[in-house]
């Protein structure tokens, strides 16, 4: 199948991330990329298990004064309900309704931006309020590559999935742009697998003590 | 759930069975999410009203973050879905080393 060819609703494959060559490459390079992500992600929670609480004296904040549970909760929430609504996204990318696949991932875009903002104001809060900074402790730097790492993921599927709908809202789907939408939504929901580990490991251990 | 639909040489056939098949593929994703907000609710009700020891707490969320991550992993991502054979390898290739990581870094590193 030839990836600029004009689709119908009949034409339309069943797998739509997968007709071309060039697509099934994509797919198999972004999911090795995705391995990848995963190392990169454990060797940064596991230096944040390493220096957690790690303080130089006792006035500082450790992660028991810091979270607080319903901005966390708060964010979980909108994170976990934006993977869904990129879910409904490559749903109707699937069924060749461009209009719908392009509202859905205007939503899941949202959804994030809401996410983003918290996180700001979560690091902005701790800053000022806790003197909790990048470069106060051990513990400061390693929360906040950890958790800064998953929120510049976040800013980058963002700016991806941005461009993919404004470079390709004039085109319609294709052979062509399919597997593009498609491996961005992969990514988005990849953020969100990190996004358990970091509330169940940083925020929900982090409250436990 | 294997969602590979027909490829059969005349779709104009199958486009309604395909359109049953997506409508019934996204069910199953709202499911799947239902039950990840549940286990979500549980985590945070774990830690937050339960007066639980920290031992039987911890990795208790642990586990549902790992139920949950298979849920996102072989539903949102489609892993269940054939041809998903080499993202398996690649990711729990990836899997390991993180967990090695993790192990090291918990257990080597003290002051």
């Amino acid at each position: 199948m030839h990836a600029e060819e004009k689709m119908t609703n009949e034409t339309w494959p069943a797998s739509p991330e997968k007709a071309t060559l060039e697509a099934k490459n994509k797919f198999l390079g972004f999911w090795f990329f995705l391995g990848g992500e995963t190392v990169l992600f454990a060797s940064l929670f596991a230096t944040y298990l390493a220096l957690k609480d790690k303080v130089p004296t006792a006035d500082h904040a450790l992660s028991k004064d810091l979270f607080e549970m319903p901005l966390v909760f708060l964010m979980t929430m909108l994170l976990l309900t934006s993977s869904l609504t990129s879910v409904y996204a490559m749903h109707h990318m699937k069924n060749f309704e461009f209009k719908k696949m392009q509202l859905w991932l205007g939503i899941t875009v949202l959804l994030g931006l809401a996410f983003l903002g918290f996180e700001i104001y979560e690091f902005n809060h701790y800053v000022h309020e806790y003197h909790h900074s990048f470069t106060s402790s051990a513990f400061g730097s390693a929360f906040y590559t950890l958790v800064g790492f998953h929120g510049g993921h976040v800013a980058f599927g963002l700016l991806w999935i941005i461009v993919l709908m404004i470079r390709n809202s004039k085109r319609g789907l294709s052979l062509y742009n399919a597997p593009k939408f498609y491996l961005a939504s992969l990514y988005w929901h990849f953020i969100d697998v990190v996004w358990v580990f970091i509330f169940t490991v940083v925020y929900l251990m982090g409250m436990v003590g | 759930m294997a969602n590979q639909q027909s490829t059969s040489e005349n779709p104009r056939v199958d486009l309604d069975y395909r359109r049953k098949k997506n409508a019934e593929d996204m069910r199953y994703q709202v499911i799947t999410f239902s039950l990840m907000i549940f286990l979500t609710l549980i985590a945070f009700a774990a830690v937050g009203f339960g007066d639980l020891s920290n031992w039987f707490v911890v990795p208790f969320i642990l586990l549902l973050a790992v139920v949950q991550v298979i849920f996102q992993l072989y539903y949102f991502m489609h892993m269940s879905h054939k041809g998903h054979e080499a993202p398996q390898l690649f990711l729990y290739s990836g899997v390991l080393v993180g967990f090695i990581t993790v192990l090291a870094f918990m257990t080597i590193i003290w002051w």
